[in-house]
Order: C-alpha cells, then sequence, then structure tokens
C-alpha cells in the first residue's frame, strides 16, 4: 500500500471505466461491435484479434441498419478482464467502428445460435432423432427416406446438448452460425 | 463551391485546400495522372527522393519539425510496398503522414494486373486508416476524411488508395468543410479523475513527471503548460526518447531521460517514487525494463488521448482519457483553485536524494589518446550546435542513445529520431522533410555508418534540391548496438556485427556533387565541425570513433531499473536466460 493512501483499483465514476482488475481467470465475454458497412471492416476487426493474439470462439456479422449504413458484429472472446478491457479498447480505436458493447458485463442478455444438422439413418434411430429433435423444438427442414435436416435455435449449450444426442443417431453434418447476442429491456 | 474536374486534379486541389505545401514522392504508370496535375500548378513543392521508403521518412520528419501532418504520394505496387516501414514506423511513434498511392484501375483489381498489389490489405495493420475510393465523386470527401483522421486524437498515418480509372475520370469536388465523422476522438480528460491527481500531487513526496511524445504531440501550447506546472510544483521531470524538447534540458527540474539508456538519477527517480505522473507516454519496454520490478511503491497517474494505452502493460489508478494540452490545462486550474498545494518539505527532501544521485555522473567519459570518444564527438557537435536555430534527426542504434543523452534540446519539435520501431535509414529522409520545412536552419542528423547506409540513395534528393542537411556519421565501422549486445550476451562472438567493405565517405559526397569531410583526430574535431556547419550545402561527415566503445548506462534485460550497469566493469554475465530472451 502506498503512502498516498489511495485505494488501488477502486471503482471510478469516469465515462471510460478504466481501473484496473486484477484477476488472472480466464473469461467469456461476449462483444456487440456496431461498424460501418464498408468493403475490408471485418478484416480490420480480425486482423486486430490476429494481430494482437486475442481469442476468437465466435463471430457473426450481418448489416442491421441498411440506411444508416452499419453492421453488427457479434464476437465470443475469451481471455483474463485485462486482456477482455484492451480488446474492446483496441476495438474501440478502429475509426470505423462506431460502438463496442460488453454484453457480459452491461446487465442481462440473450444469446442465440442457429444451426442446421443433417442426420442419415434409418428405423429406429430415425425415430428417435425425430422424437429428440420434437424436445429440442428442432424443425425438419429437409427430409429423404433416408435422412433429415433439422433446424434449431437456441443458446449455443442447447446446441451442444442436441449435437451430442445426434451423433450416435446418424449425424453426417452441422452448420452453426454463430453468436448473435443483444441486450435485454430497453 | 462544388466544381466538375478529374479526380487527379481533384487529389491537386483537395491537398491545396488542405494548405499542404510540400509532397515527397516517386512517379510511376498508375499515379502519372496526378502527376500530370502536379506539373500544372505552383501552390505545392514537389519533391522527388530516390525510394519511396525515403519519401514517407521525410514526409515524417516534416511532420514532426512542424506539427502539421507530411504527404507522401507514391505508385501502385512496389511503390506502395516500398512505404509499408514508414507507415509502420508513424504508426508506432504517432506520426501524422498522408500517404496517397496509385492503384491498377478499378475493373482490373484482382487480375493480378502489372504493378498491382493488394494495397489496403498490406497496410491495414500499419495504417491508423486507409481507403480505397473507387468512385471519383467518393474522392475529395475521402481524402479531406483522411486529414481529419490522421491529426485527430492519436496521430497517425493514413493512406489513401486510388485507382487510375478514378484518377482519370470526371466527378464533383466537395470543398473541406467541418468534420461531420463519427471520429471524434475525446480531448476533455474526467474531472473526477484530475481532481484526484490533484489531490495526490499535493500530498506527493516523492513524485515525478515521466512525459512523452504525446506532449510534442498535443501542440506546443501542452509543452508550455507543462513548464508551467513543473515550474509551479517544482517536481522532477523525466522523458521518454520521444518526448525529448517538451521540457527543456536546461530547465531546473530535468533529470534527463529515462529508460534502458536513459540516466542513473532518472530510473532510480522512477523506481523510488511514490506519484508517477505520465503524461502522453506508453509504458514501452525500453521505459520499464523488468514489469515486476517497475517502480514498486508508487501511484501511477496516466494521461492519454488514447485508452487503449491506459493498463495495457502497467496497471494505472487514476486514469485519465484525454489531450494532454486540456489534461495540463485543466490540471493546473483544479490544484491553483485548490490553493497551490504541494508536500514542499518532503518534496525538497526527494530532491536531495536527486541530487545524490546525480553525483554518480553517469555520463562521465575520458577523451584521451587519439581516437574520438563518440561521446566526445557528440559533445562538442552540442556545444558548437547548441546556439544556432538546430534541428537533429538520427538513425537507429548507439549513435542515437549519445545523442538522446549528449545532445540538450530545448524546445519541442526539434528531435526526430524513430523511437517504437526502431527503423534503422529513417534519420537521413527525415532530415530532408525537416530541412524542406525549415529551409534557413541547421538541419543535423546523427547517424552510424550502418544506418546511414540502408537510405543513403537520397544523398541525390538533398543535392537536387540544395537542401544542406549534415550527415554527422559517427563511424565505428561495426553495427555497434548489435556488437555491444553479441558482447554482453553472446560470448563475445560477432557474428556478421561489422562491414569490410565501407565506402570513402569523402568520395561518395563528391560522387553526388556534396561536400564530404573525414575527421579522426580529436583535436581536429572542432574546425571540422566548424567547417561542416558553415558548408551552404549537403555535407557528409565521417567521424572516425573508437570501435568498440559500448553505450552506458544501460538497464539490462530482464533487470529493474534501479540494476542499471554504469560502465565497462559491470558487465560481465549480467543478462541471465529469461533477460537474453527478451530484445
Amino acid at each position: 500500500m502506498s503512502a498516498l493512501k489511495i485505494k488501488k483499483g477502486a471503482t471510478s465514476h469516469s465515462a471510460y471505466n478504466l481501473r484496473p482488475t486484477f484477476s488472472d481467470v480466464v473469461e467469456r465475454h461476449t462483444l456487440a461491435v456496431l461498424v460501418e458497412n464498408e468493403p475490408g471492416v471485418l478484416a480490420r476487426v480480425i486482423g486486430l484479434f490476429s494481430g494482437r493474439g486475442y481469442n476468437i470462439d465466435s463471430l457473426t456479422v450481418a448489416e442491421v441498419d441498411h440506411t444508416g449504413h452499419l453492421s453488427r458484429i457479434t464476437i465470443v472472446t475469451s481471455g483474463t478482464p485485462q486482456v477482455i478491457e484492451q480488446i474492446k479498447a483496441q476495438l474501440g480505436r478502429i475509426v470505423t467502428v462506431h460502438d463496442v458493447h460488453d454484453l457480459t458485463v452491461e446487465g442481462a442478455s440473450v444469446e442465440r445460435e442457429l444451426a442446421m444438422f443433417k442426420v442419415a439413418g434409418t428405423g429406429d434411430k430415425r425415430v428417435e432423432a425425430l422424437r429428440l429433435a420434437d424436445i429440442f423444438r428442432a424443425n425438419v427442414v429437409d427430409s429423404t427416406l433416408e435422412s433429415f435436416v433439422f433446424e434449431i435455435t437456441g443458446a449455443p449449450e442447447k446446441i451442444d446438448a442436441f449435437a451430442d444426442l445426434m451423433r450416435p443417431l446418424g449425424l453426417t453434418d452441422v452448420a452453426r452460425t454463430g453468436v448473435a447476442a443483444l441486450s435485454r429491456g430497453e | 463551391m462544388t466544381r466538375q474536374m478529374s479526380g487527379a486534379k481533384m487529389i491537386v486541389q483537395a491537398l491545396i485546400d488542405q494548405g499542404v505545401d510540400t509532397v515527397f514522392g516517386y512517379p510511376g504508370g498508375a499515379v502519372l495522372p496526378i502527376y500530370d496535375e502536379v506539373f500544372q500548378q505552383n501552390a505545392i513543392r514537389h519533391i522527388l527522393v530516390r525510394h519511396e521508403q525515403g519519401a514517407v521518412h521525410a514526409a515524417e520528419g516534416y511532420a514532426r519539425a512542424t506539427g502539421k501532418p507530411g504527404v507522401v504520394l507514391v505508385t501502385s505496387g512496389p511503390g506502395a510496398t516500398n512505404a509499408v516501414t514508414g507507415l509502420t514506423d508513424a504508426l508506432m511513434d504517432s506520426i501524422p503522414i498522408i500517404v496517397l498511392t496509385g492503384q491498377v484501375p478499378t475493373f482490373m483489381i484482382g487480375s493480378d494486373a502489372f504493378q498491382e498489389a493488394d494495397t489496403v490489405g498490406i497496410t491495414r495493420p500499419c495504417t491508423k486508416h486507409n481507403w480505397l475510393v473507387k468512385e471519383t465523386d467518393a474522392l475529395s470527401g475521402v481524402i479531406h476524411e483522411a486529414f481529419h483522421v490522421c491529426t485527430s486524437g492519436r496521430p497517425g498515418p493514413v493512406l489513401v488508395d486510388i485507382p487510375k480509372d478514378v484518377q482519370f475520370a470526371t466527378g464533383t469536388y466537395q470543398p473541406p468543410k467541418p468534420s461531420v465523422s463519427h471520429y471524434q476522438p475525446r480531448l476533455k480528460g474526467d474531472m473526477e479523475e484530475i481532481t484526484e491527481l490533484v489531490a495526490a500531487i499535493e500530498k506527493a513526496k516523492k513524485p515525478i513527471f515521466y512525459t512523452g511524445g504525446g506532449v510534442i504531440n498535443s501542440g506546443p501550447a501542452a509543452s508550455q503548460l507543462l513548464r508551467e506546472l513543473v515550474k509551479a510544483t517544482g517536481f522532477p521531470i523525466t522523458s521518454t526518447l520521444m518526448g525529448l524538447g517538451a521540457y527543456p534540458a536546461s530547465g531546473e527540474k530535468w533529470v534527463g531521460m529515462l529508460g534502458m539508456h536513459g540516466l542513473y538519477e532518472a530510473n532510480m527517480a522512477m523506481h523510488d517514487c511514490d506519484l508517477l505522473i505520465n503524461i502522453g507516454a506508453r509504458f514501452d519496454d525500453r521505459i520499464t525494463g523488468r514489469l515486476d520490478a517497475f517502480s514498486p511503491k508508487s501511484i501511477k497517474a496516466h494521461v492519454d488521448i488514447d485508452p487503449s494505452s491506459i493498463n495495457k502493460v502497467i496497471k494505472t489508478d487514476i486514469p485519465i482519457v484525454g489531450d494532454v494540452g486540456h489534461v495540463l490545462e485543466d490540471i493546473l486550474k483544479v490544484w491553483k483553485s485548490r490553493g497551490r498545494k504541494t508536500n514542499a518539505e518532503a518534496v525538497g527532501k526527494w530532491w536531495k536524494q536527486i541530487e545524490e544521485w546525480k553525483k554518480v555522473d553517469c555520463l562521465k567519459f575520458t577523451q584521451k589518446g587519439k581516437v574520438i570518444k563518440p561521446q566526445y564527438a557528440l559533445s562538442r557537435l552540442e556545444a558548437l550546435t547548441k546556439d544556432h536555430d538546430r534541428y537533429i534527426c538520427t538513425e537507429v542504434g548507439q549513435h542515437q542513445m549519445w545523442a538522446a543523452q549528449y545532445l540538450g534540446f530545448e524546445d519541442p519539435n526539434r528531435w526526430m529520431t524513430s523511437g517504437g520501431l526502431g527503423t534503422m535509414g529513417y534519420g537521413f529522409p527525415a532530415s530532408i522533410g525537416v530541412q524542406m520545412a525549415h529551409q534557413d536552419a541547421l538541419v543535423i542528423n546523427v547517424a552510424g555508418e550502418a544506418s546511414w547506409l540502408m537510405n543513403m540513395q537520397e544523398m541525390g534528393t538533398a543535392v537536387q534540391y540544395r537542401l544542406p542537411v549534415k550527415q554527422f556519421i559517427l563511424n565505428n565501422e561495426r553495427l555497434g548496438m548489435v556488437r555491444q549486445w553479441q558482447e554482453l550476451l553472446h560470448g563475445e562472438r560477432y557474428s556478421q556485427s561489422w562491414s569490410e567493405a565501407l565506402p570513402d565517405f569523402v568520395k561518395l559526397a563528391e560522387a553526388f556533387g556534396a561536400k564530404g569531410i573525414i575527421c579522426s583526430d580529436p583535436d581536429d574535431l572542432d574546425d571540422a565541425i566548424m567547417e561542416m556547419i558553415n558548408h551552404d550545402g549537403p555535407v557528409i561527415f565521417d567521424c572516425l570513433v573508437e570501435k568498440h566503445e559500448n553505450c552506458f548506462p544501460m538497464i539490462p534485460s530482464g533487470k529493474a531499473h534501479n540494476e542499471m550497469l554504469l560502465g565497462e566493469a559491470e558487465t560481465q554475465g549480467v543478462i541471465k536466460a529469461d533477460g537474453a530472451v527478451m530484445v
């Protein structure tokens, strides 16, 4: 403790919360990055992550405001609190980034992912796959006599669980969109 | 007033409207329409360099010496790739430059056309921002935005890539207008944090100001405010390599540069202080040494315009995001309104301690015998040029550190060096850029012979434009800093760190139509330096110095500030394996 008796790491009332946290625990954060929809903007964001050695667990991007020319990139990343703060600050300096939200710390949020599963099989396995799909509220979007394509939406954990169940029943292909997320309330 | 014109004309018009008077460049196929417009006007002077890297460093030198953005014009493909080192250098040191590159026509992009390169892709990580302009109507707006981005917030290099068909086509020119860009970095610091810093200033027993290039980038007013704050509080001040000149070297509270080759008193004060006030510096690894032993007893305040600099490597107790000038103004205002208090008695004791450290006299050297010591050469250069209207550039290596140690900088914008990237070959073209901005000033590039040779082709530029830049080469026939590290770290195995075939620098100067001076005797040095100063034209000064001199003081890699080496006697086995990994 310093002679000046300023409490290190005290909470700031500043608009920028720049006080460091001291944990070395790796956390998973979902970031929503609002960017100008222009060529190369995704490359800037991805290049930042690869260039500085940050993790990307999942990433989704699409235009969300055609007239405002804005896209929303949802990135799930992991790192110590210091790394997460640094990622947000580095994203914030990109000229075409309008806003960075850390949905993990800014109040409650909802996360959803869409996935499609192709399951091939006949007889009991086929019936069981259809029964489980019904429990998981997955829709059949394509069917042949020997296969289904299921469409499922939910939190990533739910999709993981569904994948685990489908694997012994003849799962052949998976396509996942990555996480889209929004804060709850207004 | 909007007008119809060709894209090429638009580019020149936009530069004129932005107040540009000098462009450094090199023509080529993809920028011929722009060069045709450059030919037909007189408002902008174009400096033909001999290599595109030289153009970018010259623009950096111009930017640093004026505070205005430097402008570069080069062609596609190799023109653009040759600019990459300079762009990276400018990004690391936060120098505002604008690089305009030609590109193959839009309908040929992606076809591996002649002199095609993915310029915006290649330069994305080494610019603050870049643009590929595909429509002539958008061109003037993008160029004005480029000026806004490169000079706002933390300055940096930007690049605009312009396909040749966009240059030929006609479009509507938009003159500059107040920026409507969403990019508006915050300038004012948070008052609550500033008040907290002022409270810490009032109580501190062992405070120190640690200032950096951000003070220079904030403009001359920031340097004035810094001087006022230092004078009013009586606190000691140290600076990074990039910040030299913000506070005068002759100033009463100056304790010298800090860091790996910084002064003993500055590093000891950093280590022992109880309040560290970082103003516009970024805790670079050359400054901090071993992180877990960096200034262990201090409260750390950090003023920076870039939020990502704060808490990047050193945990900060009082973070203040804002422009240095604005924040200093507010600090002074709050501190005065609270009654101008400091803990004068404790600070007085602190100064006594600092005076003790100063007695170590860490820069002392003895010039004896008939071989010039590099420290002596720079001491004489300082003595003979300090009263001139003087600008100093450097290359990278031992000579750069000696220049920082033995030359005194009284004002901002007079010291041009490659700090972050450490670019050998920076100094000579930078000196050309500085001389273009200050035609009557004495511009000296302190160089090592190895660095200087990396961009020696720019002698042609210096001679063509009659730029009287003085190339003061400390010639030890070695890559001195590499040699020093090999001595300390690699068992004195001097792998590839000397040149067996150096040119005769006097003849080289003459071959370019310039003047060459050689000096090897300490007794002749003063006369030779005076001859260099008094010659009206570019000079290569070949100063033959002691070949095995090491640069001290030195914080070895992996060591703390209070574990400095002061001289040759202390160098055996000091760097352990974990330190040897670091650069």
